[in-house]
C-alpha cells in the first residue's frame, strides 16, 4: 500500500537520495577550488603584470618564503606569546567581569532595566577611542592593551550570559529550588551549566574583539607582539613580510576561536 | 544540510545582543513581559542616578587627591570643555568628514551587498559554496588590514572608506540571502500564478517580502562600517572625529580629549538609536 508507507519509507522518499547528496558535495568542493584558484591565479597574473606596484601584490612564491622566513624565526612566536598573553589576561579579566554582571542582570529584572540599556548602546561604540584614556592609566607596556582587551569582550560576554541566563527553562530552576541549592550551587549546577551555549557564544564573539582591541592598540603604540610586527613591517614597506604577518593571524584568530568552541563543547554543524 | 544564514550563533549579534528580527528573535524586550509606567521609571532613575553618583565620586575623589588629577580630569572640566572642542575644534566639520566617509562606505555596503546576496540566492551552488566564506569574513578581523589599505589606497579618505566597506560588507550579503530565502512559497507561487517576469517578481514580491530582514544586515553592517570609520581615523590620524581624539591626546589636553571620547560615544548611541528605531519602524511588515 503505497499510499499509507511507514514512517520510514515516508522519510526515505522526502530526504534526497545519497549519490545526489554526494553529487551535490562534490559538486561544492570543486567550485571552491576553482574560485581559489581563480584567486591565486589572479593574484599571480596581478604580480607578473606590473599593473600595480609590484611590491604591493608580491607573487605567491615570494609571499611563502616570507611566511616561512617567519615561522622558522624564535622572534616571530615571542611576538605571537606576547599578543596571546595579553588577549588571554585581557579575556580573563573582561569575561569574569562580563560573566558576573551578565548573571546580574539576567537574575533581576529590575537592575536589568536600570543597566542594560547602558550596556547594550555602548557596546557598539568603536572601543580603540578609549586607548588614549588606556594608555594614561595602565601606561605603554602590556596593561593598555590588557585593558583594551578588557574592555572590548566586557560587553560580548555581559549581553550574551544576561540574556542566556533569561532563556533558561524555568523547570531546572524550580528543580534547583526544590532541593534547596544556595546561591553558589544553583549558579554552578544550574545556571552556568544551562546556558552553556550563550556563555560559550559570548566568549567567542568577545575573544573576536578583544583580539582586535589588543592588536589594534599594538599597531598604535607598543614595542612588541604581532601588531606592532605588522606596523613595522609597513613602515619599512616590507609587503611579503606583512601578508605572511596577516596570513600568521587569521590562522591564529581562526585557531583561538575554533579552540574555543571546542573547549565549550559548541560544534556547529 | 544547508548552511545557516545567520552569521551570529544563537541570533546574537556583534556585541551578543538578541539579532533582531533573526528567526523570528527580536530584541530583548521579548524576554520580559511589558513592564508598568512605574516599573519603567524606577529603574530608569536607578540607572541615571548611578551614573550621576559615580561622576560625583569621581569629582570628589579627584578634588580630595584619591585620583590623580594628570590621568583623570575632574568630571566638571569635563563638561566644561564640551563648549571648546565644539567651538575652537570644528567639531561640526570633523562629524561632517566622518558622516561623509561612513555614508560613502554604508551607500556602498547596500548597493554591493544586496546585489551579492541576490547572486547568491539565485545561484544555489554559488552560496552552497561561499556561504561559509562571507560568514567567517564577518567575524574575522579585516580592521587589521589597515596597513595594507594604507599601502594601497595611501593615507587617505579612500583607504577610511574601504576599510568602513570591507568591515561592514558581509552582514549585508548575509542577511539579504537570509530574507530572500525567507519568502513565503505562496506569495512566490501567487507571483507565478499572475505570471510576473523575473524582474516583476523580484521588485513586487521578493524586496517587499525581504526588506525588514535586509534592513537588519544594512543595520548591522552600518555599525560595523562606523566602529571601522572611526577607529581607522583614529589609528591613521585622518579625517573627523577619529582623529580629533588622537590629535587632542597628542596635544595632552586632557579635559578635551576625554569630551571628545564622549562626544564620539554620543554619537555611536545616537546613530544605534536612530538605526533601531528605522527597523523596528519597519518590522510590522514582516
Amino acid at each position: 500500500m503505497a499510499a499509507t508507507g511507514t514512517v520510514s519509507d515516508r522519510a526515505a522518499r522526502a530526504a534526497p537520495p545519497r549519490g545526489r547528496l554526494a553529487q551535490g558535495g562534490t559538486r561544492v568542493t570543486l567550485l571552491r577550488l576553482a574560485i581559489i584558484a581563480m584567486v591565486l591565479i589572479t593574484w599571480e597574473a596581478l604580480a607578473y603584470s606590473g599593473l600595480l606596484y609590484r611590491d604591493v601584490v608580491p607573487r605567491l612564491e615570494v609571499i611563502a618564503a616570507a611566511l616561512w622566513t617567519l615561522l622558522i624565526a624564535p622572534d616571530t612566536w615571542r611576538h605571537l606569546g606576547v599578543t596571546g598573553y595579553e588577549i588571554a589576561v585581557g579575556l580573563l579579566i573582561g569575561g569574569v567581569s562580563g560573566l558576573l554582571v551578565g548573571l546580574l542582570l539576567g537574575a533581576n529584572r529590575a537592575l536589568a532595566r536600570a543597566y542594560e540599556a547602558y550596556l547594550y548602546y555602548l557596546g557598539p561604540t568603536p572601543k580603540i577611542i578609549f586607548f588614549p584614556v588606556m594608555i594614561m592609566w595602565f601606561g605603554v607596556g602590556f596593561g593598555s592593551k590588557i585593558a583594551m582587551a578588557a574592555i572590548s569582550c566586557f560587553f560580548p560576554i555581559a549581553l550574551s550570559t544576561a540574556s542566556g541566563m533569561r532563556q533558561i527553562d524555568k523547570v531546572l530552576i524550580r528543580v534547583g529550588k526544590s532541593f534547596r541549592l544556595n546561591a553558589w550551587q544553583m549558579t554552578t549546577k544550574i545556571y552556568l551549566p544551562a546556558m552553556r551555549a550563550p556563555v560559550v557564544n559570548g566568549i567567542r564573539l568577545g575573544l573576536g574583539v578583544a583580539l582586535i582591541g589588543a592588536l589594534l592598540a599594538e599597531t598604535r603604540l607598543s614595542s612588541q607582539g604581532v601588531g606592532y610586527l605588522i606596523i613595522q613591517a609597513y613602515s619599512v614597506f616590507d609587503m611579503p613580510r606583512m601578508y605572511a604577518m596577516l596570513i600568521i593571524l587569521f590562522v591564529f584568530a581562526i585557531g583561538a576561536n575554533a579552540l574555543i568552541t571546542k573547549l565549550g563543547g559548541l560544534h556547529r554543524s | 544540510m544547508r548552511a545557516s544564514t545567520s552569521f551570529f550563533p544563537c541570533g546574537k549579534d556583534v556585541d551578543g545582543r538578541d539579532e533582531p528580527g533573526h528567526d523570528g528573535v527580536v530584541g530583548r524586550e521579548n524576554h520580559m513581559t511589558p513592564p508598568s509606567l512605574r516599573d519603567r521609571v524606577v529603574p530608569a532613575a536607578l540607572g541615571l542616578g548611578t551614573i550621576v553618583v559615580a561622576i560625583l565620586a569621581v569629582e570628589i575623589l579627584i578634588r580630595a587627591g584619591w585620583i590623580n588629577g594628570f590621568i583623570v580630569p575632574l568630571p566638571s572640566d569635563v563638561a566644561m570643555s564640551f563648549g571648546k572642542v565644539i567651538a575652537e575644534e570644528n567639531i561640526l566639520g570633523r562629524f561632517r568628514a566622518t558622516f561623509l566617509e561612513a555614508f560613502a562606505a554604508g551607500a556602498m555596503i547596500t548597493v554591493v551587498g544586496v546585489l551579492l546576496g541576490l547572486l547568491l540566492y539565485r545561484v544555489a551552488l554559488l552560496r552552497a559554496a561561499t556561504e561559509t566564506w562571507v560568514a567567517a569574513l564577518a567575524s574575522a578581523p579585516t580592521v587589521l588590514l589597515y596597513p595594507l589599505f594604507l599601502v594601497i589606497f595611501g593615507r587617505s579618505a579612500s583607504t577610511i572608506i574601504m576599510m568602513g566597506f570591507v568591515a561592514g560588507l558581509p552582514p549585508v550579503i548575509l542577511k539579504t540571502v537570509e530574507g530572500l530565502a525567507g519568502t513565503r512559497a505562496v506569495l512566490i507561487n501567487v507571483g507565478r500564478s499572475l505570471k510576473l517576469t523575473p524582474t516583476q517578481q523580484f521588485v513586487k514580491i521578493l524586496l517587499p517580502s525581504a526588506l525588514p530582514t535586509i534592513f537588519v544586515g544594512i543595520r548591522l553592517g552600518l555599525i560595523f562600517t562606523l566602529i571601522n570609520v572611526v577607529g581607522v581615523e583614529f589609528l591613521i590620524n585622518f579625517g573627523g572625529l577619529g582623529q580629533l581624539i588622537n590629535d587632542l591626546f597628542e596635544r595632552y589636553e586632557l579635559s578635551e580629549t576625554y569630551a571628545a571620547i564622549c562626544f564620539v560615544i554620543l554619537v555611536s548611541v545616537l546613530f544605534f538609536v536612530i538605526t533601531e528605531w528605522i527597523e523596528r519602524w519597519l518590522r510590522p511588515a514582516q
